[in-house]
């Protein structure tokens, strides 16, 4: 440490202020702010409230996902078959249907699917140890697989009236009942990592599992609750987007994973687990939202959107380790 | 015993009874020419498990390999298009290959981002180049040349050149990795990074390898495979990532690195395809074909898992099983 280098203040030194402008979300929101400018100018039917509210169907289902699946990630695990089990519980509300199930029943058959897939993750992850990126790859495959098999390349169709207004439904003037849900489960979330003890389990359990296990918190029993948290959200978001479509087929939100995942990575939560916070997958949400929205106006197609989503997954994630003092953060 | 103990061993003998249950349905499914063609269709599969395996022992993951493999299919056939000779076009969908890799691994190198994330967004990246560039038309059939299309399917010798080129795959990999410092610097990254760093081998840049012939071996495949259906668009080889990563699970490649082996990747993709082409043969829809790769997966895990538990008491790793 010569005299040349400015002294270092240690982060938690800092004015809280100095410290918020420096995080992640302060970025994120730089972003936000950005994009959402850019479309205001760039297309006349940007700034309308119905427009807007529209747009928020292109992140909802997945950020109620992302919710569960960054405090999955953040304990240190993955669940890649959220899309498959949203198939599953979808096919599944698609054969109660037919057996003549009302509104009430067919959203307890969604939720309750997406709980025991949760559970089956649970078990092969938590109760027998295994690596959760290679089962859950297994499992995806499995559900939407079980799909297949029902289905074939048929469909359900014909789901009745009172069961549209979950995906299509409004609870006041612009807000749908799906946008309403997405910010009750945002709070919650919110809550659930930031200001309880089971949260702070999962951040210990990502930053060093055997510590975690030593200090008494009980492992598997708060891994195999992430993964059920994941399965519950995964059949929520099946009702929902049931609901939207007003049909099932097996290919129903193929490719989802990958989006959700890439939610929570956007929003700032560390891969490797262990860090990471529910207003960053926020502010991910409303972000992918928004360039899919805006892009969507300018008639861009949906695959160069992607593109654009893909660089600033790795812009957002390279620039913090390139521009740091430090050099890049090894594994 | 020991027969029991070696995984490929294992594998072999499950593949033996999966051919066995098919003849008890279908006698004919293992005549020698018709197990030739179950081998020539999955030949895509093997090579590109061939190229996951190495980039799995070094304890990363590659989801782009199916969109390289697009993007340098739709590559080759443009380039065929303009009247390119085919003896320029495979070395350049190699190469293109490789820089993709090589993408990927400066990323991971160089920046330290990690592997799955960096793949994740390279994976939609390759597909989105492929819209701009050809704006989602497809190539198809009538617009490729003849010597183009013929290539994979010459037969030498009794079997397809597609199939000649994984046998080849096999074989330099099998040396690659049992015989050359680089192909052991794979194990000691994936089985001990901190060790490999005090024996002298930079783990980054032996990542960054990995990925680059994970990326030549995927451009290679995007031209076989674009030549052998004759036909290019924005989403050939959809999800066939994770039938690449399938095979190599099946195939006992342990997802921590370090341990794995060609043959285990080769088997594991050969399970994955006699499945596969004995499911219409037993009269069992296509459609149970998911829900059996996703059971044999899972079954594979788990059965790694029990394999390389160890034995005896450790006192450490009880804490957390709690």
């Amino acid at each position: 440490m010569s005299i040349l280098t400015p002294r270092v203040i240690p982060d938690r030194l800092q004015s809280p202020f100095a410290r918020a402008a420096k995080s992640w979300e302060a970025l994120l929101l730089a972003v936000f702010i950005a994009v959402f400018v850019v479309n205001s100018f760039a297309s006349p039917y940007f700034l309308n409230a119905w427009n807007l509210s529209d747009a928020t169907f292109n992140f909802t289902e997945k950020a109620m996902i992302a919710f569960a699946m960054a405090m999955l990630i953040i304990a240190g695990e993955i669940d890649l078959s959220v899309a498959s089990i949203i198939a599953l519980a979808s096919t599944a509300m698609g054969l109660a249907m037919t057996a003549g199930a009302g509104t009430p029943l067919l959203v307890l058959v969604g939720i309750g699917t997406g709980l025991v897939c949760g559970a089956f993750n649970a078990w092969l992850v938590a109760g027998l140890g295994l690596p959760s990126i290679v089962v859950t790859i297994g499992t995806m495959s499995l559900f939407r697989g079980i799909s297949f098999i029902v289905l074939g390349d048929q469909a359900f169709t014909g789901y009745p009236e009172s069961f549209a207004w979950f995906g299509q439904g409004y609870v006041f003037w612009v807000f749908s009942f799906e946008f309403v849900l997405f910010l009750v489960l945002a709070l919650a979330y919110g809550i659930l990592l930031h200001r309880t003890s089971f949260g702070r389990r999962v951040y210990a359990i990502g930053n060093n599992a055997t510590a975690a296990a030593f200090s008494g918190i009980r492992v598997a029993r708060v891994k195999a609750s992430l993964f059920l948290l994941t399965g519950l959200m995964s059949g929520i978001a099946a009702v929902c987007l049931t609901s939207r479509l007003g049909s099932t087929r097996p290919s129903i939100a193929t490719g989802m994973e990958l989006e959700v995942v890439t939610m929570v990575v956007l929003g700032g939560v560390s891969i490797l687990g262990g860090s990471g916070s529910i207003p960053g997958v926020v502010l991910a949400a409303f972000i992918m939202g928004l360039v899919t929205f805006g892009f969507g106006l300018l008639n861009v197609p949906g695959i160069v959107m992607s593109i654009f989503i893909g660089i600033l997954l790795i812009a957002v994630i390279a620039l913090p380790r390139l521009f740091s003092r430090r050099g890049p953060a090894r594994k | 015993m020991s027969l029991l103990k070696n995984r490929e061993a294992l594998l072999a003998l499950a593949i033996l009874v999966l051919l066995g249950l098919v003849t008890t349905r279908f006698a004919g499914f293992v005549a020698p020419s018709n197990l030739a063609l179950v081998f020539n269709d999955t030949a895509p599969l093997m090579i590109l498990a061939i190229g996951q395996m190495i980039v799995i022992l070094t304890k990363c993951i590659d989801l782009s390999v199916a969109a390289n493999l697009a993007l340098t299919g739709m590559v080759s056939a443009l380039l065929n298009g303009m009247g390119v000779p085919l003896v320029i076009i495979l070395p350049a969908a190699i190469l293109l290959g490789a820089a993709l890799g090589a993408v990927n691994g400066i990323l991971v190198w160089k920046v330290g981002i990690p592997s799955i994330v960096v793949t994740l967004g390279t994976m939609t990246i390759f597909r989105g180049i492929i819209f701009l560039i050809t704006n989602g038309k497809w190539v198809n059939a009538h617009e490729m040349t003849d010597g183009f299309k013929a290539l994979p399917r010459a037969i030498v010798l009794g079997l397809p050149v597609m199939s000649w080129i994984a046998v080849a795959v096999i074989l330099l990999a099998t040396l690659a990795l049992g015989r050359t410092a680089l192909g052991r610097a794979f194990y000691a990254v994936g089985g001990n990074p901190h060790a490999a760093v005090y024996t002298g081998i930079d783990v980054g840049r032996t990542q960054a390898a990995a990925f680059v012939i994970s990326g030549a071996l995927a451009g290679l495949t995007g031209y076989l495979w674009v030549a052998r259906y004759a036909v290019a668009y924005v989403d050939i080889a959809g999800g066939f990532e994770l039938d690449v990563v399938a095979a190599c699970v099946i195939g006992g490649v342990s997802i921590a690195g370090g341990a794995g082996s060609v043959a285990g990747a080769v088997l594991g993709a050969i399970f994955l395809g006699v499945i596969k082409n004995a499911l219409p043969v037993v009269d069992i829809s296509p459609f149970w074909q998911m829900a059996i790769s996703g059971s044999a997966i899972i079954l594979a895990v788990a059965f790694n898992a029990l394999q390389s538990r160890p034995r005896g008491r450790i006192i450490l790793k009880s804490a957390e099983a709690r």
